[in-house]
């Protein structure tokens, strides 16, 4: 177990006195097995307890801990102090106003999580006794892997349509929404179009996969982005170009 | 909110996209074969200018500059936008109608043949 100080250059920003957000030194004995948030708990803990951010796992469960480490989306329980070099610069959230050092305003993003519903729209009510709804391993692997969207935000901070254009619904609330469409328990896909499919949906999207290669999860919304297009496009066409055809 | 109609020019772009990634390398090795002294039968002009007076010829060659104009089209489209043109509805009419004059003009073209 070898030490090396560590220096961390951390943005600050105090609403209540500060009129810009300001660069903060901190020179930090760390561990050498230690993550980027080890080294800001020991900052908080032993050096400047007035420093704000969230975390809450410690262990890529929770999705609290998004932050730009050398500006790219990481999440400070997994970006390892060995693998950087020098002076490590650690910002909030790309894309996000800060509300206080490194915690961000998310409510956008949860905004638009809420507007593309999120959970299960069953296909047929069912009364308890007629049993479970099955599913076939086939089934199942359509979606899971969208399932492990943690909400961290890190593909938001990395999406270079979203810093354009604010009003993208953006790649992981349109993933979770292809979870759903994809789930064969579930019946709410057309509620799901009217955002997804809609101007501010996938079709603010140009494919550059930003989001796919931040995501700690790998979830690939950048692959599910062009699923949606490609069913989109072709209910587009039933819709206009074959009206008698059943929604 | 309203669906999207963008699915009419994406549709297209998609396909083009396709087309163009399988058929770009085929005419880069077509191209540089020549210049190494190969020049199969098969490709002399008799035989390619009989190939586009086919009507299923035609159709074939007519599809493909179809999709890759219209591919383009969007493609630049797309790109203007991430490189900071923001007249994204001005440029959506410049490009759309390039392409729309490109597959007039194959068309006329072909049927000439």
């Amino acid at each position: 177990m070898s030490e090396r100080i560590v220096e961390l250059e951390v943005l600050r920003f105090n609403p209540e006195t500060d009129t810009e957000p300001r660069f903060q030194r901190y020179s930090v004995p760390c561990m050498n097995e230690w993550v980027v948030l080890d080294a800001l708990n020991h900052v908080k803990e032993s050096i400047d307890p007035t420093l704000s951010y969230r975390w809450s796992c410690h262990m890529a469960v929770c999705g609290s801990c998004g932050m730009m480490i050398n500006g790219e989306p990481k999440l400070a329980c997994k970006a390892f102090l060995r693998e950087y070099e020098g002076v490590i610069r650690v910002e909030p959230l790309a894309h996000f106003p800060i509300q206080r050092d490194l915690v961000t305003v998310i409510d956008d993003f949860v905004t638009k999580l809420k507007r593309v519903k999120p959970y299960l729209i069953p296909k047929e009510d069912q009364p308890v006794e007629a049993g479970e709804f099955r599913q076939s391993p086939a089934e199942l692997k359509r979606y899971k892997q969208y399932t492990l969207c943690i909400n961290c935000m890190l593909c938001y901070a990395a999406c270079p349509e979203y810093g354009l254009v604010p009003k993208f619904i953006g790649p992981a609330a349109i993933s979770l929404a292809h979870r759903y469409n994809e789930d064969s328990r579930d019946g709410g896909r057309e509620e799901r179009q009217q955002e997804i499919a809609s101007n501010e949906g996938v079709w603010e999207c140009s494919f550059v996969g930003a989001c796919s290669e931040v995501c700690p999860e790998h979830v690939d919304p950048a692959g599910a982005l062009q699923q949606i297009k490609i069913k989109s496009t072709v209910d587009w066409y039933k819709e206009h170009a074959m009206p008698w055809s059943k929604k | 909110m309203a669906k999207s109609n963008k699915p009419i020019v994406w549709g297209l772009f998609a396909a083009g996209g396709t087309v163009t990634a399988f058929l770009t390398p085929a005419l880069v090795l077509l191209t540089l074969l020549p210049v190494f002294g190969v020049m199969p039968e098969l490709l002399a002009y008799d035989n390619l200018r009989a190939f586009a007076g086919h009507w299923m010829g035609k159709l074939v060659l007519f599809g493909i500059l179809l999709l890759m104009m219209w591919h383009a089209a969007h493609r630049l489209r797309v790109t203007l936008h991430d490189f900071g043109v923001r007249a994204d509805g001005a440029v959506a009419v410049a490009v759309y109608l390039a392409a729309a004059a490109g597959t007039l003009a194959a068309a006329y073209f072909l049927l000439r043949i």
